[in-house]
């Protein structure tokens, strides 16, 4: 032999190759059984108008995926979101969505947050035939008609209307029973849809209108609106608005002076917490629409633990602090979502919509069913009003008593005080 | 026609062949909707350039514009279900119509005061179309999309490839102007108005070609959008980025020739396509300013300037 | 519904308005009516004074207006550095670089109103004071505190700065550097100096602006877009170079807003204003006061 190393060589080269070839494999099959995670995709407002809430809700939603995958994530796969910033913005959505199903090919989509980045989704979903969770959409399934799309937010199947039956059926309950109106509210899509309902409200049961008017969104100073109402002289003063002018038409009110026998109405942002300890009681007799609030009547199983979870979660991101308004809703959404996967055993998107058609879900907001056109059966928006504020501290909030639900008697923790001026003393 | 003349047509025709193609062998419905994106702004920044780049008017208002073309597609769409080609039209013909208007108007009002009417011009425009409640009104309107496109697979790819010939047609229309007496005539404007007009240049005239030319091409760019999103409220319509972007895109890419908007629109639409579903947040929109301001700052005749004052320093 | 009383009022919190409008629009008429520098980001700048204000008010508790007065310094210095950038990529080559200035300013807007979100979120701000909420009855008039002390600051403001460019010695300069720098220079002042000056004043009236503008109404970092159109009409209407025009101006585009929302509809408040500039630039393209 003329040079033996070599073929000591050839072999060690040999074994060498075999060993990895095996380890690879061994890996590979380790690899494969590891389960695959369930991937989530959706849009959310992380910059833009509704980005305190989008944020807010994706905080939520991060905490349902940690407990869901704490418990060994859903039919035994770990659950990942996949999600981007649609900037408030409906042009970015069918982009995002494609992405999500073509690219990324996501398991699951829900919806971002609120009714105008729902709707450019909507097509997608219909053509896909996917089930699609909406997120605080005001009649966005009206003219699809779509089977497969579910909405959390208890505003149930007239929409509009859920805003103000309340409020007008409280109102005609009083004594003396007022009889008339002003109805008020900004240029913007969930005030418009809230006034339309209002006045069908209003037709119906016969008050006498003196001022319908809209502002557009960016006006600076209400004064000059609030004093044309008050000029009107009416009973009763229904505003829908959006968080910065339902703080001017507060302070403006304040300033006036417009006292008629029930204020409030739909006004988005009072209960956000920046909004809750700047106007203090200001507050104090406004009468609101809330689809959640911290009173004995409303302590669903859950509710407090996710509570517990969110608060210091939330302080940190720079999010509402207090989290009452949304972020329940989004956990809850996500509960359905997960058990509706567990229960079907699998993510056949027909199966899961009529699974969760079929089912009442007990959530940390109370028990969820659907319709059939995927808006709640029975409309469950509460009215509640502003009571016993005493000046800016953010802790009070915690308490009861502050956010007094007033209507349904199902939820009702207390008594409307009426007129508005008594419960300003 | 030149030879430079012919081969981009040339070009043109491959291009939409190229466009064509995609569509039969692509299965990833993402590219559509993005390249979609970037196609309308290659019509709305050349449009934008017709006005701002050829002739010296910055028009701060395309959104006017633009949702001009949106809202009469919606108002043709609720009323006759009418088919996309007259919608186009139509919305051609009333941003046009509206751009003749901004043209009188620079009787009286040049430079900056112009560019302030424009935005002005866009605020009035908002408030009516958020009164106007038959288009839906402050909270919007959802739009069906029609069942089946004729020839494609899907309605997207059948919007792709239309926005695609919208963008062909208007480069080629900026590319026509450009080598004629009117974009000469344009040009005289842009660089002394008074001495355009005391050497006979037909000044009033050519104003009008350029806002009524810039106008429509925006509304036209606008007018297959309500198919495209299903969804139209004002908002989205009149929003502020496409004033920003249209006049990023020519000034990114370079003012002074056709090829300018179209390379500013595909770097920085693309770039923000891509930013979107990626980096996905705040530093998405900053990242973007920062890139205008970079360019803006050090290299002002933008993209094709440089790539012209490289080429020049080589000969040299 | 027409009443006196109610004419009365309208007119009145259109003149306080009015007065709010002066204090953001100043910093433009400066910089637009008198340098000629297209400066959008203007009302992102007053933002940015909102919310400095807001964190002296809401860590120190600092009364909004002595915030706003203490951070116009810092401000100040900010426009020197902005206008310097501004002067040596654009203005220091000429006059064709008019589009690119605007470009700037556009970035500069999205840049600042980023970094705005990205400190200090979307969440909506206000300020504490004691006087926010309360008011003063003269007779039939109401006067709020939230808009009386604004509108008061604002004609402070603008008086400041018309007696500062009509009688000091830099003042009559800036008023004399867009019209004729040679001769300027013939009299001893830097041209450029001086813009920077004009600049730098410029900016730091948008501090106090802000701060105002937080006490009338919550502020997140996007509703300086609102301001753009507002504050270029005012500066406009009033007639470019002339600060009183900018005042008066402000005051007839407030009490146009309140007059129209009280009696045909806020919905065409801001339509009404604008209709107004575009009627007026039609008609006397110089504005009220212009030269």
């Amino acid at each position: 032999m003329k040079r033996p190393w070599r073929r000591w060589t050839v072999w060690g080269a040999v074994a060498a190759a075999l060993v990895l070839t095996l380890a690879l494999a061994g890996n590979w099959a380790a690899m494969a059984q590891a389960p695959k995670p369930i991937k989530i995709g959706f849009g959310m407002a992380l910059t833009g108008g509704l980005a305190a809430n989008g944020k807010a809700a994706l905080l939520a939603m991060e905490i349902w995926r940690a407990d869901v995958n704490k418990k060994g994530g859903l039919i035994g796969r770990p659950v990942e979101f996949v999600y981007y910033d649609d900037q408030t913005n409906p042009a970015t959505v069918p982009g995002i969505y494609t992405k999500l199903l073509d690219v990324d090919k996501v398991d699951l989509v829900v919806s971002g947050y609120g009714t105008n980045l729902i709707a450019p989704a909507m097509p997608l979903m219909i053509d896909r035939k996917l089930m699609f969770m909406g997120l605080f959409g005001l009649a966005n399934n009206d003219k699809h008609k779509y089977a497969r799309y579910f909405q959390i937010s208890p505003n149930g199947p007239n929409a509009a209307a859920a805003f103000s039956d309340g409020f007008f059926e409280l109102a005609m309950k009083q004594n003396p029973k007022p009889k008339t109106v002003a109805l008020v509210g900004a240029d913007a899509e969930f005030p418009h849809n809230a006034l339309a309902g209002a006045r069908e409200t209003v037709k119906k049961i016969g008050l006498q209108v003196l001022y319908d008017k809209t502002y557009p969104p960016n006006t600076v100073d209400y004064t000059p609106i609030v004093r044309a109402i008050k000029a009107t002289n009416p009973d009763i003063v229904f505003v829908c608005s959006y968080p910065p002018d339902s703080a001017g038409m507060v302070l403006a009110a304040h300033e006036v002076g417009l006292e008629p026998k029930m204020f409030g109405g739909g006004m988005v942002g009072l209960h956000f917490t920046a909004l809750l300890t700047k106007l203090g009681p200001k507050l104090n007799g406004i009468v609101d629409y809330g689809f959640w609030v911290p009173e004995p009547t409303m302590k669903f199983p859950g509710i407090e633990a996710f509570l517990q979870k969110y608060q210091p979660d939330a302080a940190k991101a720079g999010v509402d602090p207090l989290g009452f308004y949304l972020p329940p809703w989004a956990y809850a959404m996500m509960q359905i979502v997960g058990d509706a996967v567990e229960g079907t055993k699998g993510l056949d998107q027909g199966k899961l919509a009529d699974y969760i058609h079929a089912k009442e879900f007990d959530t940390i907001v109370g028990k969820v069913k659907f319709g059939p056109d995927g808006e709640w059966a029975k409309a469950r928006t509460i009215t509640m009003q502003f009571q016993n504020i005493k000046g800016t501290d953010m802790e009070q909030f915690r308490q009861p008593g502050r956010q007094v639900i007033v209507y349904p008697d199902e939820f009702k923790s207390g008594n409307l005080i009426y007129p508005y001026s008594a419960a300003r003393k | 026609m030149s030879v430079k003349g012919r081969s981009l047509l040339v070009l043109a025709v491959l291009f939409l062949a190229g466009l064509f193609a995609f569509t039969r062998f692509v299965e990833n419905r993402y590219i559509f909707f993005a390249a979609y994106v970037v196609l309308q702004y290659i019509v709305l920044a050349t449009a934008w350039n017709i006005l701002g780049g050829y002739t010296g008017y910055v028009n701060f208002g395309t959104g006017a514009f633009f949702a001009l073309g949106v809202y009469s597609s919606v108002f043709l769409i609720q009323m006759f279900r009418a088919p996309l080609l007259v919608q186009i039209a139509t919305g051609g013909v009333v941003a046009g119509l509206l751009g003749l208007g901004l043209g009188y108007l620079t009787l009286r009002l040049r430079g900056t005061f112009f560019s302030i009417a424009t935005l002005a011009l866009a605020v009035v425009l908002q408030t009516f179309v958020i009164n106007w409640e038959y288009v839906g009104g402050a909270k919007g309107t959802t739009v069906l999309r029609p069942a089946h496109a004729p020839f494609f697979n899907n309605y997207i790819e059948f919007l792709f490839m239309v926005m695609g010939c919208l963008a062909v047609g208007s480069v080629a229309i900026a590319w026509f102007i450009e080598h004629s007496r009117i974009g000469r005539g344009f040009a005289a404007i842009r660089d002394n108005e008074e001495a355009a007009e005391c050497t006979g240049v037909p000044t009033l005239k050519l104003k009008l070609l350029a806002t009524t030319i810039s106008g429509c091409l925006m509304g036209v760019a606008g007018t297959p959008f309500p198919y495209y999103l299903s969804f139209v409220d004002p908002d989205s319509a009149f929003n502020l980025s496409y004033a920003l972007n249209s006049l990023a895109m020519p000034v990114v890419g370079g003012t002074t020739t056709w090829l300018g908007p179209v390379v500013g629109a595909v770097l920085l639409g693309t770039a923000q396509q891509l930013a979107t579903v990626t980096i996905s947040s705040e530093l998405n929109i900053l990242i973007v300013g920062v890139v205008l301001v970079l360019f803006v700052v050090l290299a002002p005749k933008g993209i094709v300037g440089l790539v012209q004052q490289f080429v020049q320093r080589r000969r040299a | 519904m027409f009443s006196l009383d109610l004419l009365l009022n309208a007119v009145v919190a259109g003149a306080l308005l009015g007065g709010f409008y002066a204090a953001v629009s100043l910093g433009i008429s400066v910089t637009f009516g008198l340098l000629d520098v297209v400066n959008i980001a203007h009302p992102v700048f007053v933002i940015l004074g909102a919310y400095t204000a807001f964190t002296l008010n809401a860590n120190y508790g600092v009364d909004p207006l002595l915030a706003g007065a203490l951070f116009a310094p810092v401000f100040f210095v900010l426009g020197v550095v902005v206008y310097r950038v501004y002067y040596t990529s654009f203005e220091s080559k000429g006059e064709g670089s008019q589009g690119g200035g605007l470009v700037f300013f556009f970035g500069l807007l999205f840049i600042v109103e980023v970094g705005l979100m990205l400190k200090f979120g979307v969440d909506y701000r206000l300020v504490e004071a004691p006087y926010i909420g309360e008011s003063i009855h003269l007779g039939p008039i109401g006067l709020a505190y939230r808009l009386l002390v604004p509108c008061a600051v604002g004609l402070l403001m603008t008086l400041c700065l018309y007696l500062f460019l009509g009688k000091t010695f830099y003042g009559r300069a800036i008023m004399g550097v867009a019209q004729d720098s040679l001769a300027l220079r013939l009299v001893g002042a830097d041209p450029v100096r001086v813009k920077t000056l004009a600049f730098g004043i410029s900016i730091a009236t948008a501090s106090v602006a802000g701060a105002l503008l937080i006490m009338i109404s919550p502020v997140e970092p996007s509703i300086g877009r609102a301001y753009i159109g507002r504050a270029f009409a005012i500066t406009v209407l009033g007639g470019l170079g002339s600060i009183g025009g900018t005042l008066t101006a402000a005051m007839i585009l407030g009490i146009a807003e309140s007059l129209t929302s009280t009696f045909s509809g806020p919905s065409w408040a801001l339509a009404v204003s604008f209709g107004i500039l575009l009627l007026v630039l039609a008609v006397r393209p110089a504005g009220l006061f212009g030269r």
